[in-house]
């Protein structure tokens, strides 16, 4: 009789675990599918909501169109030069960026004495840390003065240049270059260090210095990684907008230097508050043509890994 | 001759490098810590800023900023742990593993202002919450994520087979497992991946503009603490935003110190929690 109850209840006890075992793998299922619907709906809402103005305007007209005056009588829906901006400005950014980042990350897993590297490290990861629009204020303070002084010595005398008071392209690439490093010195960094030993040994013993074999070796050996490194850092500096959109200017022209500029993304920031009907649906447009940009970076940066990976084996 | 002329010069560079980075942060902190800390002062940070009484304060941006974080934790935390659980410890070799880890990618990849545009549309507008904390929340729920499914994950990794399979071996359920051993041994992973979460949350502000509003009043007593999350609430990283834009300067540097605050605080929690668990590893 004792013997029985017990029985039951252990059975009892057997299934109610069994119950909760279940229900906790079926949560967790549908937490790892959460991810999956977030993008599918960011995709589906992205295009759903970008789409109708290329339909009502003509995609020839926003596309491949200079000129951008949403607000006139006449309104025009150009954003070719927007676009530009963001290419140009990226890849400047890169072109400025990514050397002092490689060079960094170098030091980091190569030169560094082991107290010079417990200076910089944290100071990578603070760089990290620091919030845009904080980037964007000292561009304001800092950038923008010394940018005026420069335009007003450059463009002395010149009565077709429109003074901008510092806010311009370079500001904004120059704000951009700082804040991809962070991202480029980590991913350089561990590729660097990801290295076999056996290949910097084998270097300094067929008579080459330390610095030879940095930069003839272990770059080129390191290369799938710093090549993710840097698309990592194209898809921060194109989908940055906060600290560039009091930066850059508030026109929208042709990508130069000393010119006040939009990005995609300033664009979005500085319009969206007022913009309604098609002015509305055309910021959508670009949201969508940014949205594009970062999934070409992403597949780009998936066929980087495969590759890095298949070339390991 | 030539090659060590050469080999001296590439080195400089790579010094120089380094230097350069330092010097940025120091330049940063030095200048922000100079221009603002007169600006921080009692009434700063306990008022709200009202033309009436005169006074200059951020207390509702704070208290909106606490409701931000408290809100979007509350729902991003158990589904990026959730997720990562599932990721590594049931789903094997399920080939929604790959798309599940590429999707995670993507989110960790897409720009705050199309978080932002997103959250507008979907919980602003098609949803109904309009400019609110909760809509705010929403949005950035999505968007740290992947922070939070990737520290677990790797937390998670770092957990010995060992600990698997002498649960297992002893009759205990998987769950039961993951609960009373797994867990707890990857908690400090979990931990730094939530106090990095924070940090992103405090720091946000395109995907807040449009989402979360620009509201810097404080919440009414009574139920007006739980109606607060459906109000327009701005954070401290948007009020700085809007203070340049109107360029109330010295507002703007005052936020900027208590901002930069908050950021050395995370990462010095993030350095004592991570060198914690390296040493538990090593030892």
């Amino acid at each position: 009789m004792r013997q029985t109850y017990a029985n039951v209840t252990h059975k009892m006890k057997r299934k109610s675990v069994c119950a909760v075992e279940t229900a906790a793998q079926m949560i967790f299922t549908v937490c790892a599918f959460f991810a999956v619907i977030a993008v599918a709906s960011i995709t589906l809402y992205m295009i759903a909501s970008g789409v109708p103005a290329l339909w009502k305007v003509g995609v020839r007209e926003i596309l491949f169109s200079t000129v951008w005056r949403p607000t006139a009588e006449e309104p025009s829906f150009g954003i070719l030069y927007i676009i530009l901006t963001s290419i140009v400005g990226t890849a400047s950014a890169i072109l400025l960026g990514v050397p002092i980042a490689l060079l960094t990350a170098v030091f980091l897993a190569e030169v560094a004495p082991r107290r010079l590297a417990a200076v910089v490290k944290p100071a990578v990861e603070l760089l990290a840390g620091i919030p845009s629009v904080i980037y964007g204020l000292l561009g304001i303070m800092i950038l923008n003065p010394l940018m005026y002084k420069w335009e007003q010595a450059i463009f002395r005398g010149s009565e077709t240049h429109q003074f901008t008071g510092g806010a311009n392209l370079l500001s904004a690439v120059i704000v951009l270059a700082i804040m991809i490093l962070p991202t480029v010195i980590n991913i350089s960094e561990s590729s660097l260090r990801a290295l076999p030993p056996q290949l910097k040994a084998s270097s300094l013993a067929l008579g080459a210095s330390h610095v030879q074999t940095i930069f003839r070796v272990l770059i080129p050996a390191a290369k799938p990684g710093i090549v993710t490194a840097i698309v990592l850092g194209v898809g921060r500096a194109i989908g940055e907008a906060m600290a560039i959109s009091l930066v850059s200017g508030s026109s929208v022209n042709l990508p130069l230097p000393f010119s006040s500029v939009r990005f995609l993304t300033t664009a979005i920031v500085s319009e969206m508050g007022y913009a309604s009907g098609t002015h509305r649906q055309v910021l959508f447009t670009i949201g969508l043509v940014l949205f594009a940009f970062i999934m070409i970076v992403n597949v780009l940066l998936s066929a980087v890994l495969k590759k890095g990976e298949s070339g390991h084996e | 001759m030539n090659r060590k002329w050469k080999d001296g010069l590439l080195l400089g560079l790579i010094y120089l490098a380094a230097a350069f980075s330092v010097l940025l942060l120091a330049g940063i902190l030095g200048y922000v810590f100079a221009r603002g800390i007169s600006a921080i002062s009692l009434s700063f940070l306990t008022t709200v800023t009202s033309a009436l009484k005169g006074t200059t304060g951020i207390a509702g941006n704070i208290v909106n900023t606490l409701y931000m974080i408290a809100l979007t934790l509350l729902i991003a935390t158990p589904v990026g742990i959730g997720s990562a659980i599932w990721l590594n410890e049931y789903a094997g070799k399920s080939r929604w593993v790959r798309l599940i880890e590429f999707t995670t990618e993507t989110l960790a990849g897409i720009p705050s202002i199309i978080y932002g545009l997103f959250g507008m549309v979907f919980f602003g507008t098609v949803l109904h919450f309009g400019y609110s904390i909760l809509t705010g929340a929403f949005t950035l729920t999505l968007m740290i994520l992947p922070l939070i499914t990737r520290n677990t994950q790797e937390a998670l990794r770092a957990v010995p087979d060992a600990y698997r399979t002498g649960a297992i071996g002893m009759g205990a359920a998987r769950w039961y497992m993951i609960r009373t051993i797994l867990l707890p041994s990857a908690m400090p992973g979990i931990v730094t991946g939530v106090i990095l979460a924070v940090g992103r949350i405090v720091g946000e502000s395109a995907a807040l503009l449009f989402t979360a509003g620009s509201g810097y009043l404080l919440p009414k007593p009574g139920t007006g603490f739980l109606h607060k999350i459906l109000e327009s609430g701005g954070t401290l990283a948007i009020q700085l935003y809007l203070s340049m834009s109107k360029a109330q300067y010295d507002v703007a540097f005052g936020i900027a110190v208590v901002l930069l605050g908050i950021v050395l605080l995370i990462n010095l929690t993030t350095r004592l929690l991570t060198g914690r668990t390296d040493a538990a590893s090593r030892g």
